[in-house]
Formats: structure tokens, C-alpha cells, sequence
């Protein structure tokens, strides 16, 4: 109703103005979220489609353009020593948390130094590259590195280093902060209503701080469970952006041919999601090296991205993606070969013990994935048994470390040293979190090559341990590496402004428009 | 009459008997037909069907047989409408027996704890314990009888209450047997026949409910049946129709002839309509 109202509004004000190409306040976006996120406190909760929802409610000091350039967000300058030692932050002024109280560097420290350092592992690999953090004022925040740290200006997207209201969550349970339920964060848009199942709604902050942002009135981020549904929710107009990965990849040919409707695949270049399986390296088979080379051998990647996938993505040569900073090149890739497969299994006598396999829950494509990855492995002789759960389920069994193998998709972050090393180093082996080093992977070279390449300078330095490390990871097989995602984000044309950001949606009804 | 004779009366059963000896024989021939595995890919994506030789129903969204799965699911389907229904007996008749037999406060609470389950819609309850258990043959199974068995122990029960004070029975009992020899010997033969009429409705019933669980994604991901071939071809029904049409058919055809094969075998077993046709 809202949206009608004010696209008649606007109507008449064509009239007047033609070729009006200014940015139109008003309107409500109506988008879908798939899977229903577990919960939206975005630092506590890294799923993805947390990250997409609460990207909208929560913020970091820093954005991103789709080159992953840093912008102005709660910090709206910053400083870089010479060293690289210290970065000093000016935050702006005059921001408050969605319940009225005024965001100020306390904040930032207390979301740095205690909150992320409890319960986020990805903002855990740069803390511990921090020797302090303080503020002298209000409004300024300095961080002292105990030595550089190359990717340190890129790991302030909202998602990854979410800033939390110290005011709410100081010295409580985090987990079971009663607000949790109504997460409150510093951006454009608030959390008005989760209707379990049904629909996530957040409405404009009208009191943000970027005057005339957002445009918007309000986003629904509806909960279709169905692909074919989502893709129908679309072509019926219920729907007006399908954000990445949200219908199924053979629908995203014909929704494309629709009348107003454009895609776009940018707006994931910061997390350029990688494809994994993780192989449980701790028991059973998926600890002999051997196994997990044969595991690789035996998949038919380039048929799941051609025929999964629509040809979307890339098959990955090794640990790095070719978005990547310092991939080396120069590894023989996996292909695949099943007679080698079955070779190296019979070398480590491997006797046909049941191995577990774990799919996504996010959707039909992941469980034909599984089913292709399944089919794959029994035909070199692998007795894979698929074990289907939901996603809290699937959460909780990697947190467990109750599975052989298990399908995930994690991104990259710009960085080696922020979204490749977490999945590889012994110090990120910890209970509890799908997304550190699940696998349970203990190499000291690779701790030792990884903690001199984050830290080393200039660039050059740091490409040659991290080509020696992929060596060392390339061999021992610590994940399956499947594919190199490509998302795309199809939207109704008049949305305009969607993605401005190497985060997409994520964070990009901030600047949205509806024109009429 | 014979038995058959009285069974081939009813044209509509003797139709649903062919119906499912094909079936049956589509089950037991699937590994010999096609081998491999239904879950091989095995040709391009998307065959219509005849559209290339030896794919006569097409191939899946990933290049799978389509004839292949509708084969090995005939086999998944009528395993778990068997194996369920067996274990819904298992559970049904002793607690009906029991029931029907003894009266009484005996009769009250074993009625009670059956309607405790009555009341629970079955296919929402169906849903939570294969959800809890984790999809599995095994799960499924259990779930299917858990949410089936409570008619057949009313069923049971009903019976066990008019049969036992007949004389035959009393006559039993005068001569000093057991309690648990009057209820298998004397008293559940005669129950049988509505308990086999009923069994057959059942398996139907439970081949719908996995279809339907399957449909849902909550089918065991390791064996290809039919529920999960709609399940599966559903997101791409506007681009293939068959993938979802032929196991559709397979259903149809299967729970139609089970429930064919029951009033047939309700009008073979029942002394009353035979005897009104003589």
C-alpha cells in the first residue's frame, strides 16, 4: 500500500519534472532471505544470510567499493602511521544506536577487544595482530599493531568486524542477551519485526546519520523456503530483489528475459565465496592424506559448475582462488581421474568404512551437489553416507566436529591473511564454530609460512610464503576445494543504486532507490 | 468358491492385482534392468523423453535415468510400505488384542494412550519424528508406524470385544486354557480377515506418507524414491515436465492398486457379502 501511494506521488511529480534522475525517497523493497538466518546479531552470527539481513542494521567503521577500496562509514577518516604500526580512527559524530544512545569509540572497543575476541573467529585472526586498543577521546580510536599486518585496513566491513552496542551486551552472557531478539546496530535501517517462517521486516531509521539516507521506507525480507516459490515470487512482482544465491541457478536464465529485470554479478568481490568441503582430519579415513587426494580426484567439478551451477564460477586450482591475492599458478591441478582415486585408496587400504557426508542446507542446488559429490566418491569406492539436516543442525554438528565430510562455502575477504589462513592455522582449531579450522588441519610450517606472510613487507615478501605455503596445503589436502562461487543478484531495473558496494545487498539498501 | 475365484468377482480387484504384480516385478527387476546406480549421471541433463535411445523417460536436472530411478524407487516404495506396515501391526494388534480381550481398566488406559496418538494429526507428527531422528529408511519406517498403528488396534480391539464371549470361546476357557492361548489361538484367526483388508489399505497409506516426507526433502538422501524424484523435479517442473509426471503416475498407479486389491480381498474375506452373492 505504501509503495502504491508513493509511486502515485510520484507520478504527479513527473508531470512537472521529467527525466528526473535524483534518487525518490519512499517505497518499500520486498526482497527474500534464504535460508532463514539462525538469528541476526550480525559478529555473533556469520551465516550468510545473517550477514545479508543484518548488514542493513548493523555497521562497521569501514565499506568497500566493488574494488575493495576502502569508504567512509562510522569512521569517516582514518591515518595510517608510516611503520604501518598504528591506525588512528576519527568516528563520526553525532551517530546513535538504534535505541537513542550515542555510538562512541567505547563502543568500538568493547566490539573489538571483547566482544569479537569471545565469539567471532574471523575477526579473531586480525585481533591477534593488535597490540592495543585504545581511545582517547570519543571520537577517535587507535589501534597499535605489535607488528604490520598487510590486509589490516580491509577487515572493517560491517560483517566481519560488526560494531555492537557496549551499553546492551557489556558484561552479560552474550549468547543469551535477551537482545538478541531485537538486535540493535547504528544503520539505515532498524529492526521493526521477525515473523518466524514468514517475514523479516526493517524499517527506515529516520534518524540515521547521512542526511536523506536511506531512501527507502523499509525492507521485508520474505522467508519462501521453495526455490521454484522464490523464483515465482519474483515473476508475480511479490518480490523486487532476488538477492545472490537465493533461486535456483537454471531459474536465473528466464528471470533475467523478464521485462524490467536486471542482473547484476558484482557485489561479492569482498567475499568471493569459495566452494569447500571439509574433510574431518582428526578420525577415520578423511585423516589419511591419501584419502583426502583421492576425494579430490574423484569429484567431477568442472561438471558441477556446468551443469549445477549454469556454468557460473570457477573450478579452483588450490587453497587460493583466482580472486585471491598471490595465487600461485604453478600447482598441478586436481582433475579429475578416478582410476587415480581408486589407486590411492588402495594404497592406504582403505576397507570401505562408512563415511558421513554432510550437504548445505541452503537449497536445491546444494543437494543435487551432494548427490553428484556422493555418486562421484562410490564410484571409486568410497561408502558415502548422506546425512541431511537443517542448518541449525548442520551448525552444530561441524561445531561438534560430528561429521567425515561436510559441503560449506566460505569467502575469501579480500585477503589471504583474513579469509584463507582462518580455515588452514592450528590456532583456529576451536569446538563450537562451523567456520575456523573445522577440519582440524595441524601443520607448523603452514602455522609459521601464514604468520610471515601476513606480516611481512612489502607485497613481493609476502607472495613468496604464500606460494610456499599452497605448496604445503596443495599436497596435504586439509579441505576438498570445489568451486569459486558466482552470485548473481537479479532485481527489478527500477531499483536503482542496489549495489554500490564489494558487499552487495549486504549492505547496499543504504543508498537504494525505487524510481517510478 | 474358492478363495481366488471369490477375489476375481471383483473386476476392479483383479485389475489392481495385475497392476501391482508389475509393479512388484519392476522392484525385483530394477538391478537386474539397470545395474548401475539411479543415481549415476549418465547422459546430458534434461533428455525428454525417447529423445535419445535407451533414455526412454529422459534424464534429470543432472543427467540421471529417469526409467532407472522409477525402477530402484518401485523398491524403496514398496519395501517401506511393507516394513511400516508391518511394524504398525506389530505394535496394533497385541495392544487391541489386549484391549478387546481383558476389558475393563486394562481396555481404558491402552485406549487412551491410543488416542493420545489419534489426536496428533499424522502426517505433522510424522514430520517431527523424522526430523528428530534424522532421515533415514530406518526413521521413516519408524515414523510411518508410529502415526498408523492406532486404527489397527481399534480395529482389533473392536473385534476382540464381540468375539469373546462366544461360545467357542467360553468352551476354550472351560477346558483350562490360558488366557494368552484363547487370544492367539482361538480368538485372533478369526480376526484376521479385517486385519489383512485393513494391512493392504495401510501400505498404500504408507507409501504416500514417504512420498510425501520425501517431497517435503525429509526422505533418506541415500535411496532414490519417488517422493524424492517429485521432490527433486519439482523447482523445474515448467522446464521438465517428466521428472515429476512419470513417478507421479508411479504413485497413482501403486496406492490405486493396493486400495483395489483390498476391496477385493474385503469382498473375498468376508463371509457376509459372499454369501449375499451366492
Amino acid at each position: 500500500m505504501k509503495k502504491s501511494l508513493a509511486s502515485a506521488v510520484a507520478a504527479c511529480s513527473l508531470v512537472t519534472l521529467p527525466a528526473l534522475a535524483e534518487p525518490q525517497a519512499g517505497g518499500v523493497v520486498d526482497t527474500v532471505i534464504q535460508p532463514e538466518p539462525p538469528g541476526l546479531v550480525l559478529g555473533m552470527i556469520q551465516n550468510a544470510p545473517t550477514r545479508t539481513v543484518a548488514g542493513n542494521i548493523y555497521e562497521g567503521l569501514l565499506r568497500y567499493d566493488t574494488d575493495l577500496n576502502p569508504m567512509p562509514q562510522l569512521a569517516e577518516s582514518w591515518e595510517v602511521s608510516d611503520d604501518g604500526l598504528t591506525y588512528t580512527f576519527h568516528l563520526r559524530k553525532g551517530v546513535k544506536w538504534h535505541d537513542g544512545e550515542p555510538f562512541t569509540s567505547a563502543d568500538v572497543v568493547f566490539s573489538a577487544d571483547v566482544f569479537h575476541r569471545e565469539l567471532n573467529p574471523s575477526a579473531r585472526a586480525v585481533l591477534q595482530h593488535i597490540e592495543s586498543i585504545e581511545a582517547p577521546d570519543d571520537h577517535t580510536v587507535v589501534f597499535t599493531l605489535a607488528e604490520p599486518f598487510g590486509p589490516f585496513l580491509i577487515s572493517f566491513e560491517a560483517g566481519t568486524f560488526t560494531m555492537v552496542p557496549k551499553h546492551i551486551y557489556e558484561g552479560t552472557d552474550f549468547r543469551n542477551n535477551e537482545a538478541n531478539n531485537h538486535p540493535i546496530g547504528t544503520g539505515p535501517f532498524k529492526f521493526a519485526n521477525w515473523d518466524r517462517g514468514t517475514v523479516i521486516e526493517l524499517v527506515k531509521n529516520e534518524d540515521y546519520y547521512e542526511d536523506g539516507l536511506p531512501y527507502l521506507d523499509g525492507i521485508n525480507w520474505h522467508i519462501i523456503p521453495d526455490g521454484a516459490s522464490r523464483a515465482v515470487a519474483y515473476e508475480n512482482g511479490t518480490v523486487d530483489v532476488l538477492p545472490y544465491g537465493t533461486v535456483e541457478n537454471f531459474d536465473v536464465p528466464r528471470l533475467v528475459e523478464m521485462d524490467n529485470s536486471c542482473v547484476t554479478q558484482e557485489g561479492h568481490e569482498y567475499f568471493s565465496p569459495f566452494a569447500m568441503l571439509w574433510m574431518n582430519n582428526r578420525e577415520g579415513p578423511t585423516a589419511d592424506k591419501r584419502f583426502r587426494q583421492a576425494v579430490m580426484y574423484a569429484m567431477n567439478r568442472d561438471f558441477a559448475r556446468d551443469v549445477l551451477w549454469n556454468g557460473l564460477g570457477e573450478v579452483p586450482l588450490s587453497a587460493f582462488g583466482s580472486n585471491a591475492r598471490f595465487q600461485n599458478e604453478g600447482l598441478d591441478p586436481y582433475e579429475h581421474d578416478p582410476d587415480k582415486a581408486r589407486e590411492l585408496l588402495d594404497e592406504m587400504g582403505y576397507d570401505g568404512e562408512e563415511i558421513r557426508l554432510l550437504p548445505l542446507p541452503y537449497g536445491e542446488t546444494w543437494n543435487r551437489w551432494a548427490e553428484a559429490v556422493q555418486q562421484n566418491l562410490k564410484e571409486v569406492g568410497i561408502n558415502v553416507r548422506t546425512e541431511a539436516t537443517d542448518v541449525g543442525g548442520w551448525n552444530q554438528r561441524l561445531g561438534d566436529w560430528d561429521y567425515d565430510l561436510a559441503f560449506t562455502y566460505l569467502y575469501q575477504y579480500g585477503d589471504p591473511a583474513l579469509g584463507i589462513s582462518r580455515t588452514y592455522i592450528s590456532s583456529n582449531i576451536e569446538k563450537g564454530s562451523p567456520w575456523n579450522n573445522v577440519e582440524g588441519y595441524e601443520n607448523e610450517r603452514v602455522d609459521e609460512l601464514f604468520d610471515l606472510a601476513a606480516t611481512a613487507h612489502p607485497d613481493e615478501k609476502r607472495e613468496e610464503h604464500y606460494h610456499n605455503v599452497q605448496e604445503i596445503l596443495h599436497e596435504d589436502v586439509p579441505v576438498g576445494w570445489l568451486l569459486e562461487l558466482g552470485f548473481p543478484t537479479i532485481y527489478r531495473c527500477n531499483v536503482k543504486n542496489l549495489v554500490t558496494s564489494g558487499v552487495g545487498v549486504n549492505d547496499g539498501f543504504k543508498d537504494a532507490w525505487i524510481e517510478d | 468358491m474358492s478363495f481366488f475365484a471369490r477375489f476375481a468377482q471383483n473386476r476392479g480387484a483383479l485389475i489392481g492385482l495385475i497392476i501391482l504384480t508389475m509393479i512388484i516385478l519392476m522392484a525385483i527387476l530394477a538391478p537386474l534392468l539397470y545395474p548401475e546406480s539411479p543415481w549415476r549421471m549418465v547422459q546430458r541433463p534434461f533428455l525428454s523423453p525417447m529423445e535419445v535411445d535407451g533414455f526412454v523417460l529422459g534424464t534429470d536436472t543432472m543427467g540421471r535415468d529417469v526409467a532407472a530411478g522409477l525402477m530402484h524407487g518401485a523398491w524403496v516404495s514398496l519395501l517401506i510400505g511393507l516394513v511400516s506396515t508391518a511394524v504398525a501391526l506389530i505394535i496394533g494388534v497385541p495392544l487391541g488384542a489386549i484391549a478387546g480381550y481383558y476389558g475393563g481398566l486394562i481396555d481404558d488406559g491402552l485406549m487412551r494412550f491410543t488416542e493420545f496418538f489419534q489426536t496428533i494429526p499424522n502426517f505433522a507428527l510424522a514430520i517431527v519424528l523424522v526430523a528428530i531422528m534424522q532421515p533415514s529408511v530406518t526413521s521413516i519406517v519408524l515414523a510411518i508406524a508410529i502415526v498408523s498403528w492406532p486404527p489397527v488396534a481399534r480395529l482389533v480391539r473392536a473385534e476382540f470385544m464381540s468375539l469373546r464371549h462366544r461360545e467357542y470361546v467360553e468352551a476354550a476357557r472351560l477346558v483350562g486354557q490360558t488366557n494368552s492361548t484363547i487370544i492367539l489361538r482361538q480368538i485372533l484367526p478369526n480376526t484376521l480377515s479385517p486385519i489383512i483388508v485393513l494391512a493392504s489399505l495401510m501400505v498404500a497409506t504408507a507409501i504416500l506418507l514417504e512420498s510425501a516426507l520425501s517431497f517435503l526433502g525429509l526422505g533418506d538422501p541415500n535411496v532414490m524414491s519417488w517422493g524424492y524424484m517429485i521432490g527433486a523435479a519439482r523447482t523445474v517442473i515448467r522446464q521438465a515436465w517428466w521428472l515429476s509426471f512419470f513417478p507421479g503416475i508411479a504413485i497413482l498407479l501403486t496406492v490405486l492398486a493396493l486400495n483395489l486389491v483390498g476391496e477385493g480381498l474385503d469382498d473375498a474375506l468376508n463371509p457376509k457379502l459372499a454369501r449375499q452373492r451366492q
